[in-house]
């Protein structure tokens, strides 16, 4: 197929960006998006223009270092990761905008590529269990109910692609905090530090610039992985007892 | 080191051994190890400087846990995150020998099913240890909150995998390295917090430092400013994975590379078994020559889909349905009665590519051959009811679906074998160190435990076990002889070693020519895989060597990388590493050359039984080959270390 590509190009951080048109002819409806925009470089090389520069590593919807907005939405139209969506999703002729993620916490490092690392910063203030390697119990020590073992997995799915943050109008990393928080707060394990994990991670958000949540719900449309609105009541509720019931 | 150049290709030197074994019975080693392994007093340990390279599984586990014992840890990935390391992709599970189930299951059970499983060409001490340390895996990771599956009384619930006949194998889902990896980086990112460790995402290690035949440090590129950074530390680990990547088309992520483990070869690490690759059999077809990937689809799918082609090469094109029974051939079950379908990998894979080379392959051609061939569920539809198989396999069908746009409850699935795991690596010691002292190998990026064949659910135990435990255990008594002598980056070795990087960096960007990194790294890829892939040949391996060393000769003289070395040029990253995969693809051919026997994954064609079975010659070559650089135009040397069982007997392999 047939298609006219606008690419938003960026030459560094501090350069000014701006969109460029590119056609693009012979696409097979097999490849996946990321697939179409190696051909484009191939043919840009060709061309002796610089490639246009993404993010992408596994390619397979795990690793959730691809992503850029298509036509307005966060890893395009179908939900799931951009190296996951294929060109059968397009009709021959399309035009396709491609733009990076946009937050002002996701800042732009070249083209379509973005720092992320605010979101490793949020699990330093308090995403992890405080346990030390080599002496913990038998695994079988610490029963855990079923249903609480298949909540907190649901939410340990969460990926850290930052469509969340890209499609909420608030540029609010709520999902991504609430899946952490609820993947530990219901397991036992994460118990003793769940109220501190809450308040640090919320000031942790806070602080690198990300919006409010204002239950608009378009994170978890965005989410490849599904992950629900609800993980973000749970944060809601943790944080409003580490502040009123616990103390 | 004899003078005679073998095949015109390598020398043979002296040969080699594990010297850090103590000498009592093998469950004994490993205590025997640890004890005798010095201590380093806590406050000794913050003046230690360790490197990490990596941050999967193995690195992001050593890098916690030497972080958490209080020595200075340097992490470095070339991802944007440490959560985005390649071992996230992996699927089925986890092993270890818990014996929850109590179906007789044991640590001797599972080190014994893993040497059988790879062959007899792992190393005995190494493979015990291992599963020594892998209960102690499954306590770190459910006490950091990993979700495993559980069951209704709350336990953990184990499933069995990859042909054994226990249920050793944890998961969650389908995305047991995913929970994993999280767990490690998590534990990670709270000694970044702690100020233990400093992470440096979006590095590239592209050069070992050695100072008096010691690893001392390591030169980085900062992706993001294209600065080259210089690190130095007391101990370097690697733990940068494989480099199954050298085939182009793979499981791996897009990014995975040789590199590190490359450039620390071409200052001496020996490289041990580099072709050993591990193919497999149930990923989704290549669709065209756009593809860049490969995906695997979990291999469970084999336990109720029925594998067939046409019987007829005329019938390739046609609708699957429109195919009656009497002219499809179930060709696993045809020749293995026994095992069917459930064949091991190798098998599996290579009769799968026989067929299509036969011109039975179905879906679209590429290349000129139809690379595909039916995973059919119609039987089991038809037995079980669609809502059962959508119960057990529905989001393996929705994936497939997603990628191929064919619906499998209706049209049978295509699969095809590919590239997922790499057995070889640098050579390491039991203590993980290589033949350079001071650097040390985990995960992936060593050879040490799987032999010429994985077993499934084995690599992310073996990389946790070594980063949680085997590790932190066996580099402190190296570094109990540090801290060593501060060595200043103005020392003449550690110039040298940022002149190289700067000058190969300059290199790339100078040739101007027309060709871009990709078609190389195509081009390779396909040589490889026909040549050095599941089935080799003495005469397709000479071809081989030769059509890599005049694609490497054409690379450097007409490859073009646009851009500049002062910030992001993803171009520059690729052509680094595709010039460390030519060198590498070379060295796998020799190796795949000098082994004429078959195992594991690597069928050698003149190796093989009547029945057209691959057989080992535990006679000739029962040793792992440590491959010793030669220098640029040299030839290669062969250093053997022989693998010797004390607790294992070796047994030929048989299936039918």
């Amino acid at each position: 197929m047939k298609l006219a590509l606008s690419i938003w190009r960026q030459d560094g951080p501090r350069a000014k960006g701006r969109m460029v048109r590119y056609d693009i002819d012979g696409v097979s409806e097999d490849s996946s998006f990321l697939e179409m925009l190696d051909m484009l470089n191939e043919q840009l090389i060709e061309e002796g223009e610089e490639p246009v520069a993404f993010d992408s590593d596994c390619r397979e919807g795990i690793c959730g270092m691809c992503g850029v907005v298509v036509n307005g939405s966060a890893h395009g139209p179908e939900r799931t990761t951009t190296c996951q969506l294929h060109m059968r999703s397009f009709k021959d002729g399309d035009e396709i905008v491609i733009e990076p993620w946009r937050a002002d916490p996701f800042p732009v490092i070249k083209d379509l590529v973005v720092d992320r690392s605010a979101f490793d910063r949020i699990i330093q203030a308090g995403g992890f269990v405080s346990v030390n390697t080599g002496a913990a119990p038998d695994a079988h020590a610490v029963p855990v109910p079923k249903e609480h073992a298949d909540r907190a997995f649901m939410a340990a799915e969460c990926i850290g692609c930052g469509a969340c943050v890209a499609a909420c109008p608030n540029g609010s990393a709520s999902l991504f905090m609430g899946a952490k928080i609820t993947h530990l707060g219901e397991l036992p394990q994460g118990q003793p530090e769940r109220d501190a994990r809450a308040v640090a991670m919320t000031e942790q958000h806070d602080h690198e610039g990300f919006g409010g949540c204002t239950n608009l719900g378009e994170c978890t449309r965005a989410c490849p992985k599904g992950i629900p609105l609800n993980v973000i009541s749970q944060m809601n509720g943790d944080v409003r007892r580490a502040g009123y019931g616990h103390r | 080191m004899t003078d005679q150049l073998i095949d015109g290709l390598y020398r043979e030197g002296e040969p080699i051994a594990d010297t850090k074994a103590p000498d009592v019975p093998v469950p004994e080693m490993w205590t025997r190890r640890k004890f005798d392994a010095a201590l380093v007093n806590p406050a000794n340990r913050r003046k230690l400087d360790v490197i990490i390279v990596g941050t999967g599984l193995a690195g992001a586990s050593a890098g916690a846990t030497l972080g958490e014992a209080g020595y200075n840890v340097k992490s470095f990935c070339y991802q944007d995150s440490p959560r985005r390391a390649h071992s996230i992709a992996a699927q089925g599970g986890i092993n270890a020998a818990k014996n929850y189930k109590d179906d007789g299951d044991s640590v001797y059970r599972l080190f014994y099913d893993t040497e059988k499983g790879g062959d007899y060409r792992s190393r005995e001490t190494n493979t015990y240890r291992l599963a020594e340390v892998s209960a102690g895996i499954i306590d770190q990771c459910v006490a950091q909150g990993v979700p495993f599956a559980r069951e209704y009384g709350g336990l953990l619930d184990n499933r069995s995998f990859g042909g054994v006949q226990v249920s050793r194998t944890f998961y969650a889902r389908g995305q047991t390295g995913q929970q994993l990896l999280i767990g490690a980086y998590q534990a990670l990112e709270r000694q970044i917090a702690a100020g233990t460790v400093q992470m440096f995402a979006r590095h590239e290690m592209l050069e070992l430092v050695v100072v008096d035949g010691r690893a001392r440090g390591i030169i980085a590129r900062d992706l993001v400013s294209g600065e080259i950074e210089t690190h130095m530390a007391d101990a370097v680990v690697l733990a940068s994975g494989g480099y199954g990547n050298v085939f182009y088309l793979s499981t791996n992520a897009m990014g995975s590379n040789v590199t590190a483990a490359w450039r620390a070869h071409r200052k001496g690490a020996y490289f041990a078994n580099p072709c050993y690759t591990q193919i497999h059999p149930t990923c989704i077809p290549q669709s065209g020559e756009h593809q860049s990937k490969l995906t695997l689809m979990s291999e469970s799918l084999r336990n109720d889909g029925r594998i067939w082609v046409p019987k007829n090469a005329e019938d390739c094109d046609k609708d699957p349905r429109q195919i009656p029974p009497e002219d499809r051939d179930y060709y696993l079950e045809r020749i293995y009665p026994a095992f069917g379908n459930l064949v091991p990998r190798d098998i599996a894979s290579r009769q799968a590519k026989n067929m299509c080379d036969e011109g039975r392959g179905v879906g679209p051609e590429v290349d000129g051959v139809r690379r595909g061939v039916y995973l059919d569920f119609a039987a089991a539809i038809e037995r079980m009811g669609e809502e059962a198989v959508r119960a057990k396999y529905g989001n393996l069908f929705e994936m497939y679906e997603q990628i191929t746009g064919d619906n499998p409850y209706q049209v049978p699935m295509r699969i095809y074998p590919a590239v997922h795991y790499t057995m070889g690596g640098l050579w390491v010691d039991y203590d993980l160190e290589a033949s350079i002292p001071g650097l040390f190998v985990a995960g992936e990026a060593n050879f040490s435990d799987h032999g010429a064949n994985r077993l499934g659910a084995s690599a992310l135990m073996q990389g946790l076990a070594d980063g949680y435990f085997v590790l932190p255990n066996t580099i402190r008594a190296y570094l109990a002889k540090g801290p060593f002598e501060k060595v200043a980056e103005d020392h003449p070795d550690v110039q040298d070693a940022r002149r190289s990087v700067s000058d190969r960096v300059e290199r790339f960007l100078s040739v101007g020519g027309t060709r871009s990194v990709d078609s190389y790294h195509k081009e390779l890829g396909k040589i490889m895989w026909e040549k050095c892939g599941m089935e080799r040949t003495d005469a397709g391996l000479r071809e081989a060597i030769e059509q890599v060393r005049a694609l490497r000769q054409d690379f450097w003289d007409n490859v073009r990388v646009l851009g500049t070395a002062d910030g992001l040029n993803q171009s520059l990253e690729k052509a680094g590493r595709v010039a460390d995969f030519l060198e590498m693809g070379e060295l796998m051919c020799i190796d795949a050359l000098h082994r004429r026997e078959s195992c594991g994954g690597h069928f050698r064609a003149e190796s093989q039984t009547e029945d057209g079975e691959a057989l080992r010659h535990d006679d000739e070559f029962a040793y792992v080959a440590a491959w010793e650089w030669g220098g640029d135009g040299g030839t290669p040397v062969l250093h053997k270390e022989d693998l010797t069982f004390k607790a294992i007997e070796l047994k030929q392999r048989s299936y039918k």
